[in-house]
C-alpha cells in the first residue's frame, strides 16, 4: 500500500518536472526563433538593427538554440530511458536548475553586458571585444557555459551508473558484445543503444568544453597565462561538434520509441542498427577536423581523416534511420496524427542535411564554402527540419490524450504550412552559399540583400505555423495532460 | 566549384526526397510488414558498399593534388603577406598580374580572422584562415584581371563584415 503511494508521488513529481523542461523548451525556442527571424530580416535591411545588437542577437539565436536542443534531447533521452534503467529523478531536476541558473548568466551577459563572441566563443575573442563588452560580460557568459556543462555531466553520468548498475558495462549496453559474438537480441531497446553512444561522447565532448572554458576564464582574469589559439579551436570544435550531433542523437530516440505506435510496427534491434551506432560512437568523435580544413596548419592526416570521416559518418544515419523510417511506414496503414507527421518529417530534415554537410566536408569544396551561408544551410536542415520537429512529435505525443484531436487546419495545414516554409527557408541559405554570400555578417552588399528578404518572408511564415502549435502545446501543458 | 556544389547537393536532395514522397504515397496502403522489412533490406548492403567505394573514389580524386597546395616555394612569383587586426587588413603589397602564382602568407595580430579573396564578380575564389601566432600560406593563380575584395570570414567581432581590402589583378 505504502509502496504504491510513494510510485504515485514519484510519477507525479518526475511528470512536474517533464512539463517544467517542455515549458521552458517552449518558451524559449519562441524568442530564439523571433532572434533568428530578426536576423534574417536585419540582414534584408527590412528592421534596423545596428552591428553591436545584430552580433548580441547572433550570440543569442545560436547559444540558445544549442542550448536548447540540448535540454529537449535530455528530457527526450530521460523520459524513455527510466523505462529500462533507473534514474535519479533529483539529478534531472539539478540539470534543470543549474540550466537556468547558466540561462540566466548568459542572458546577462548578451544582454545588459553587450557580450557578443558567438556561441563558439572562439579563443581570444571574448578577451579581446576592443571595447564592446568587459571581462566580466565575457566571464559570465563562460561562466554560464560552464555551469549549464556541469548540469549535463551530471545527468550523463546518473545515466552511466544507472546503465552500469543494469548492463554492467557500457559495451553491453552498447550492443558491442552482440555485435561481435553471433547473437543479436532483438529485445535490447534501441533506446538503450542510443542513450549509451550520447552519454559516452557527450561525458569526453563536456569535458573538453569544460577544459577550454576553464583555461579561458582563466585567461581572462590572468591575461597572461596564454592559450594556444589552434588548441583552442580544437577543443572547441570537439566540443561543439559533439554536442550539437548529440542533440540528434538524443532526439532521434523518439523516433525509435514512437513512430511504431502509430504505424503497429516494432523497432526491432538488429546487427546493422547495432554496427551503425557502435560506429557513430567513433565517428562523431574523430570527424571535427572537418570545421578546421581552412587551418593548412593542422597535420594533414588529421583533415584527411575529417574528409573520409564526414562521408562515411552520414552513412550509418542513412541507412539505417531513414532507411529504418521507411519500412515502418511503408503500406503499414500509417495512423498520420500529428506526433507522427513530425517525426517523420525529422528523419527527412536529418538525412536531407547530412548532403549538403558531406559536400562541404569536401576540402576543395569547403575552400570556397567554408564560413559562406551555405553552413548554416545545412545545419539548420539537422535542426529546424530535423531536431525540432522530432520534438515536437515527442511533446504532441506525451500531451496527447485519446480524445485530443487536433483541429485538421492545424494538423494538415499548420504542418504543411512549416514543412514548406522551414525547407524554402533552408534553401535559401544554400542559394546564397552558392553566391559566396558570407554567414555573420550584419551588414551586406546591396546584390544580397534581395535573398534575405526572400527569406525573412520564410522564416516568419516558419516562425507563424509553429507558434500555432506551440499554443497548443502550452495549452495542454496547462491543463496537466501528460502520458505517465 | 559552387555550382559543383549546389547542383550535386540539389540532385541529391530531389533523389532523396523523391524516395521519402514514392514510400509516403504507400504509407496509408496495407502490406504485410515481414515481407516490406526483407525486399527492403535487402539491397542495403549493397548500397552501402556502393557509397563507401564512392566515397573513396571522391577522396582521392579531391585530394590530389592537396587542396592547400604547398609545393615548398615551387613555382612562386611573388609572395603577399596579409595580416589581419580588428578591423583591417594590412597587404605588404596589393596587386598583381594575371598568371603569376602567388603565395599569401596569412596571419592576425589579435583574434582569429578568414582571409577570403572575392573576385570582381565577388564570387569567392579561395580563403584561408588567420590565426594568431600561426602563419598560413594561401597560393592561388589570377586568371580574370580587376579588382579583387579580401574579406574577413570568421566572426571576430563588432565591425566582422567591415573588414574588407581590395587587391587590384591587372592584365599581362
Ligand atoms: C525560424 C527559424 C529560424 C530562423 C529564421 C533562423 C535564422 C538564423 C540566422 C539568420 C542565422 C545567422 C546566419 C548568418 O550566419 O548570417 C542563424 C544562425 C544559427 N541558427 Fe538559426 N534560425 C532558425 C532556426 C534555428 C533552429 C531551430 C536552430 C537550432 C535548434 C538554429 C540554430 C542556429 C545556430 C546554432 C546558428 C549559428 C549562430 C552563429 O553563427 O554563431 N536556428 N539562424
Ligand atoms: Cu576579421
Ligand atoms: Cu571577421
Amino acid at each position: 500500500m505504502s509502496s504504491s503511494v510513494t510510485a504515485t508521488a514519484t510519477q507525479s513529481r518526475e511528470r512536474l518536472y517533464l512539463q517544467i523542461y517542455m515549458g521552458i523548451t517552449l518558451a524559449v525556442l519562441l524568442l530564439m526563433l523571433l532572434a533568428g527571424v530578426a536576423l534574417r530580416a536585419a540582414q534584408g535591411t527590412l528592421i534596423n538593427l545596428p552591428p553591436d545588437l545584430f552580433y548580441q542577437a547572433m550570440s543569442l539565436h545560436g547559444t540558445g538554440m544549442v542550448g536548447i536542443a540540448g535540454l529537449a534531447g535530455v528530457s527526450i533521452m530521460w523520459y524513455f530511458l527510466r523505462r529500462y534503467v533507473a534514474l535519479t529523478p533529483g539529478i534531472f531536476l539539478a540539470n534543470l536548475l543549474l540550466f537556468t541558473l547558466g540561462v540566466v548568466m548568459i542572458l546577462g551577459a548578451i544582454l545588459l553586458g553587450g557580450f557578443a563572441g558567438g556561441w563558439t566563443f572562439l579563443y581570444p575573442l571574448p578577451a579581446s571585444s576592443m571595447g564592446q563588452w568587459n571581462t566580466h560580460a565575457a566571464a559570465a557568459f563562460i561562466g554560464g557555459l560552464l555551469i549549464i556543462g556541469v548540469g549535463f555531466l551530471l545527468f550523463y553520468l546518473d545515466a552511466g551508473r544507472a546503465l552500469l548498475a543494469r548492463y554492467g558495462s557500457l559495451g553491453r549496453a552498447l550492443g558491442l558484445d552482440q555485435l561481435f559474438s553471433g547473437k543479436v537480441d532483438a529485445d535490447h531497446p534501441p533506446t538503450v543503444v542510443a542513450s549509451t553512444m550520447v552519454l559516452i561522447i557527450n561525458i569526453l565532448g563536456t569535458l573538453a568544453g569544460a577544459v577550454i572554458l576553464v583555461m579561458s576564464l582563466i585567461n581572462l582574469y590572468l591575461p597572461a597565462v596564454t592559450i594556444d589559439p589552434l588548441w583552442a579551436k580544437n577543443l572547441i570544435y570537439f566540443f561543439g561538434h559533439v554536442f550539437i550531433n548529440a542533440t540528434i542523437y538524443m532526439a532521434v530516440i523518439a523516433v525509435y520509441e514512437l513512430l511504431p505506435h502509430y504505424t503497429g510496427r516494432p523497432w526491432k534491434l538488429t546487427r546493422p542498427f547495432l554496427a551503425a551506432w557502435a560506429a557513430s560512437t567513433l565517428m562523431v568523435m574523430i570527424v571535427y577536423p572537418h570545421h578546421l580544413l581552412m587551418d593548412m596548419v593542422m597535420p594533414a592526416w588529421m583533415l584527411i581523416m575529417g574528409q573520409i570521416i564526414s562521408y562515411l559518418s552520414g552513412l550509418p544515419v542513412l541507412l539505417v534511420t531513414a532507411w529504418g523510417t521507411l519500412v515502418q511506414i511503408y503500406r503499414a496503414n500509417v495512423n498520420w496524427e500529428a506526433p507522427a507527421r513530425f517525426l517523420v518529417l525529422g528523419v527527412f530534415g536529418w538525412s536531407i542535411g547530412v548532403i549538403p554537410a558531406i559536400v562541404d566536408g569536401t576540402m576543395t569544396i569547403n575552400k570556397v564554402m567554408h564560413n559562406t551561408l551555405w553552413v548554416p544551410g545545412h545545419f539548420h536542415f539537422y535542426l529546424l527540419l530535423g531536431l525540432l520537429p522530432m520534438v515536437l512529435g515527442f511533446m504532441l505525443h506525451v500531451t496527447r490524450l485519446p480524445d485530443s484531436r487536433i483541429h485538421p487546419l492545424l494538423e494538415r495545414g499548420g504542418f504543411w504550412l512549416f514543412s514548406g516554409s522551414a525547407a524554402a527557408f533552408v534553401v535559401m541559405f544554400l542559394y546564397s552559399g552558392l553566391h559566396s554570400i558570407p554567414r555573420r555578417f550584419a551588414e551586406y552588399l546591396p546584390a544580397w540583400v534581395a535573398q534575405a528578404q526572400l527569406s525573412t518572408l520564410f522564416g516568419t511564415l516558419v516562425l507563424l505555423s509553429l507558434a500555432a502549435f506551440f499554443i497548443l502545446l502550452l495549452r495542454r501543458l496547462a491543463q496537466v495532460r501528460m502520458q505517465a | 566549384m559552387q555550382s559543383t556544389a549546389w547542383y550535386t547537393s540539389l540532385v541529391l536532395i530531389l533523389l532523396l526526397s523523391a524516395i521519402f514522397i514514392f514510400v509516403l504515397r504507400r504509407s496509408r496502403d496495407s502490406g504485410d510488414a515481414a515481407e516490406v522489412a526483407r525486399r527492403a533490406y535487402a539491397p542495403r548492403s549493397k548500397l552501402f558498399a556502393l557509397a563507401l567505394a564512392a566515397g573513396v573514389i571522391i577522396t582521392v580524386v579531391t585530394l590530389l593534388p592537396w587542396p592547400h597546395q604547398l609545393q615548398a616555394g615551387a613555382g612562386i612569383d611573388r609572395v603577399v603577406e596579409a595580416t589581419a587586426r580588428q578591423w583591417s587588413w594590412s597587404l605588404s603589397e596589393d596587386r598583381a598580374q594575371v598568371g603569376e602564382r602567388i603565395e599569401f602568407k596569412v596571419s592576425s595580430e589579435d583574434v582569429n580572422h578568414g582571409f577570403a579573396l572575392y573576385d570582381p564578380d565577388m564570387q569567392l575564389v579561395t580563403q584561408i584562415q588567420a590565426m594568431p601566432g600561426y602563419i598560413n600560406r594561401l597560393q592561388h593563380t589570377f586568371e580574370k584581371p580587376g579588382e579583387y575584395r579580401i574579406l574577413c570570414l570568421e566572426y571576430c567581432g563588432l565591425a566582422h563584415h567591415a573588414m574588407t581590402a581590395s587587391f587590384t589583378v591587372s592584365p599581362n
